[in-house]
């Protein structure tokens, strides 16, 4: 016997709404039982992880910081995935942004003034989207897989990080150690509310572009253009569409969005570049796209989500002594279960025994991208 | 998603005990780690201290780590969190975890905060330090008995003066036994990266090294001189499990009687705002038994360790020769703590270009 998936002829437009929060509630099933083998008590457990961090202002704050990034990528990325391009390379993209972006502050110190910040988050921006063309430029002239370049720039990036903050751009009163100076006042993105917490303008710029994304693609000719080019290239050239333009546009869009967020990052949390400015946030965010089923609206609380199971993950070690593994394994059975959820709606699962597959040609359908699918 | 979590929220909230409850009478005691309680190194350390607590003062104290935690904003994140958490003292046991620790305990002034190999202070964050560089002394005599070919190599961390200090101190030692010993060093830029740190040793033992010593955290090191079948020391734990017949000794950190000090200091208010530098002498560095090696090799090594113990030697002390050939102590001189803690160059012996 084996087990196949069939395409369903027509998929329930109830269950694709309710998907995100099936798999949702199947992950905090999974996880309860895997709290109650570690010997906690499940309630406990998350309760900690999934309540506690939203109860006080502060770790409200703390939310949005994490969440930030996590949302300005994710939003470039659903642009760029609706137009069936695969940039998997975001995490490159923000760190590319949070250098380009600290170039004023870093090298040029003597600058300062109102317009500082502004023009670091502009160059963030280009840095990103200039970095994200590489891959488009590949892609369109020499027809190389944009996922595996895309990639391999990430570590390109990580290295050029590593070797500025240890080389040209170190401390001098540093200790010898490998960072740079300290902004100054003026290159730091401002708290939103100083007395509460450190969020910072950074979320602002997340949510924004959230709903700015969301209107583009549901109500520009643009964002038209970039949903029937990723569902059928075919149609999309006989409507006139350049399918190439399209792969540099998407690309640099969520380059630019990815590069924003590195700037927003440096200049907000951090205040200096280090050899490591992302605890992944770039690879994470693809989670956030498709948890958010590439609805700009839907990422925003995908983000929020997201953010949530890193705070949980402390709150959780500090309250039940659980091992800070848990919250990865909780990232990695959510985008299992919002995956198999999307498949499921598209495909049905046949047992299929000896007797009939004999009787059957080769023809069954295959499991493959059920992302891409998804989309 | 808001309303299902709000909805949870007070469907737990009946079945939900707080804990805070029925930890009024205890003291908590909180550690922040960079690496995993179970590296085999640095932070296992640590946590060996965190347990020694546990037994010791038992019931009366409850102790609560955060492992695994990115110097940056991550940092500042879990130690408030610690701070808000009802933790009475907080021990952040990373250099890179100081501009953080110096932020959080600047909003609670209440919670003791102690930061580990760090140098900024407040009235209510302490510093605790230890001298590995007696430890490293003693290391390079042994090294320059044991070797060969009268060439170790050092895998070095950052080159702050912390760990440029062991480098020199491993050097004079070795000179004190073989005055032409070299010490090559490769920087691994990182505290604890297994993979990073056994390829620094692979490329030192190709450069012809027999011994290898590290300022980094992991056994990678330790294993790929057993697998290479020469000799190598210990570093913060005791690493003898990761090469039986290979470690000559280790500097092991002993935490724990510090911190069972500064917890009881916490819980009879005696607790003061301190810049700690203990070392073999305190116990808050020992040795690990000197195994693989002669007999009278071993007896140096417990001799030099007395002296040091006893305040006879310290290794710090001239006539010593700068790298560049000035003369930086006089004989019978000795460096003080305040030159020691921001040493930032080389003495004679050492094979390698500071970075600068």
């Amino acid at each position: 016997m084996r087990i196949e998936l069939v395409k369903r002829p027509q998929h329930s437009k109830l269950f694709s709404v309710l998907s995100p929060f099936i798999a949702l509630a199947l992950t905090l099933v999974a996880g309860a039982i895997m709290f109650a083998l570690l010997g906690k008590n499940p309630f406990q457990a998350l309760f900690f992880y999934f309540v506690d961090p939203l109860r006080e202002l502060w770790s409200l704050h703390e939310l949005a910081i994490k969440a930030a990034p996590l949302i300005l990528i994710a939003v470039g990325l659903s642009i760029c995935y609706l137009s069936n391009n695969w940039n998997i390379g975001a995490e490159g993209q923000f760190i590319i942004g949070g250098i380009v972006g600290s170039i004023l502050p870093v090298v040029y110190p003597g600058i300062q003034g109102p317009l500082v910040l502004p023009l670091m988050l502009l160059m963030g921006m280009l840095g990103g989207a200039a970095y994200a063309s590489i891959p488009a430029l590949l892609k369109t002239r020499f027809n190389t897989n944009e996922i595996l370049t895309s990639l391999m720039l990430v570590y390109v990036a990580q290295l050029f990080l590593d070797w500025l903050v240890r080389g040209p751009w170190r401390n001098p009163e540093g200790n010898n150690f490998p960072e740079t100076r300290r902004f100054h006042a003026d290159a730091i993105l401002p708290e939103l509310f100083p007395a509460d917490g450190r969020a910072n303008w950074g979320i602002v710029f997340a949510i924004l572009a959230g709903i700015l994304a969301w209107l583009f693609i549901t109500r520009t000719l643009k964002g038209f253009e970039v949903r029937v080019i990723g569902s059928s290239p075919r149609a999309g050239r006989f409507a006139g569409f350049s399918s190439k333009k399209m792969v540099f546009f998407a690309f640099m869009v969520s380059g630019a969005l990815a590069g924003l967020a590195g700037i927003s990052e440096v200049s907000g949390a951090i205040g200096q570049l280090r050899p490591s400015i992302s605890p992944g946030y770039g690879f994470a965010a693809i989670i956030v796209a498709f948890l958010g089923r590439l609805n700009p609206l839907g990422i925003i609380a995908a983000g929020f989500l997201l953010a949530l199971t890193y705070l949980g993950g402390e709150a959780a070690q500090i309250s039940l002594g659980i091992s800070d593994k848990v919250a990865r394994v909780f990232q990695g059975m959510l985008l299992f279960f919002v995956l198999g959820c999307d498949t499921l709606i598209h495909y049905r699962i046949r047992f299929v025994g000896l007797a009939r597959q004999e009787g059957q040609p080769a023809g069954a359908p295959k499991a493959a991208a059920p992302a891409a699918e998804g989309a | 998603m808001k309303k299902l979590l709000i909805g949870l929220a007070a469907a737990l909230a009946v079945t939900v005990s707080v804990p805070a409850a029925f930890a009024q009478d205890k003291t908590k005691a909180c550690f922040l780690y960079i690496g995993s309680k179970t590296d085999g190194g640095w932070t296992q350390a640590h946590d060996i201290g965190r347990q020694m607590v546990d037994t010791e003062l038992g019931d009366k104290v409850e102790t609560v780590f955060v492992e695994n935690v990115p110097e940056g904003p991550d940092a500042e994140r879990a130690i408030e969190r610690l701070a808000r958490s009802g933790c009475a003292i907080i021990f952040t046991t990373s250099f890179g975890f100081m501009d953080q620790t110096v932020a959080v305990a600047a909003k609670f002034p209440d919670v003791k905060f102690e930061h580990a190999t760090g140098y900024k202070t407040a009235p209510n964050l302490a510093v605790y330090n230890s001298r590995f560089y007696e430890g490293r002394y003693i290391q390079g005599q042994i090294a320059a008995k044991m070797s060969k070919v009268g060439v170790a190599g050092y895998i070095a961390s950052f080159p702050i003066p912390e760990v440029v200090m062991g480098i020199n101190a491993f050097v004079l030692g070795a000179q004190t036994v073989n005055p032409d010993f070299k010490l090559k060093v490769v920087w691994a830029n990182t505290w604890f990266d297994a993979g990073k740190e056994a390829d620094a040793a692979k490329v030192l033992i190709d450069q012809g090294v027999d011994i290898i010593t590290q300022h980094t955290d992991s056994t990678g090191p330790m294993q790929v001189a057993a697998e290479r079948g020469i000799m190598a020391f210990g570093q913060a734990s005791d690493m003898i499990a990761a090469g039986p017949k290979t470690q000559l000794t280790a500097i092991v950190d002993t935490w724990g009687p510090y911190y069972v000090k500064r917890i009881k200091a916490v819980m009879d208010g005696s607790w003061k705002s301190e810049n700690i530098w203990d070392g073999l002498k305190d116990g808050i560095l020992t040795m690990a038994p000197y195994t693989n090696m002669p007999d009278d090799v071993k007896a140096m090594a417990m001799e030099t360790e007395a002296k040091i113990k006893s305040g006879e030697l310290k290794p710090f002390t001239g006539p010593i020769m700068k790298q560049d050939g000035t003369e930086w102590l006089k004989a019978g001189e000795s460096a003080d703590d305040g030159v020691l803690s921001g040493l930032n160059f080389y003495v004679a012996g050492v094979d390698d270009k500071l970075p600068q």
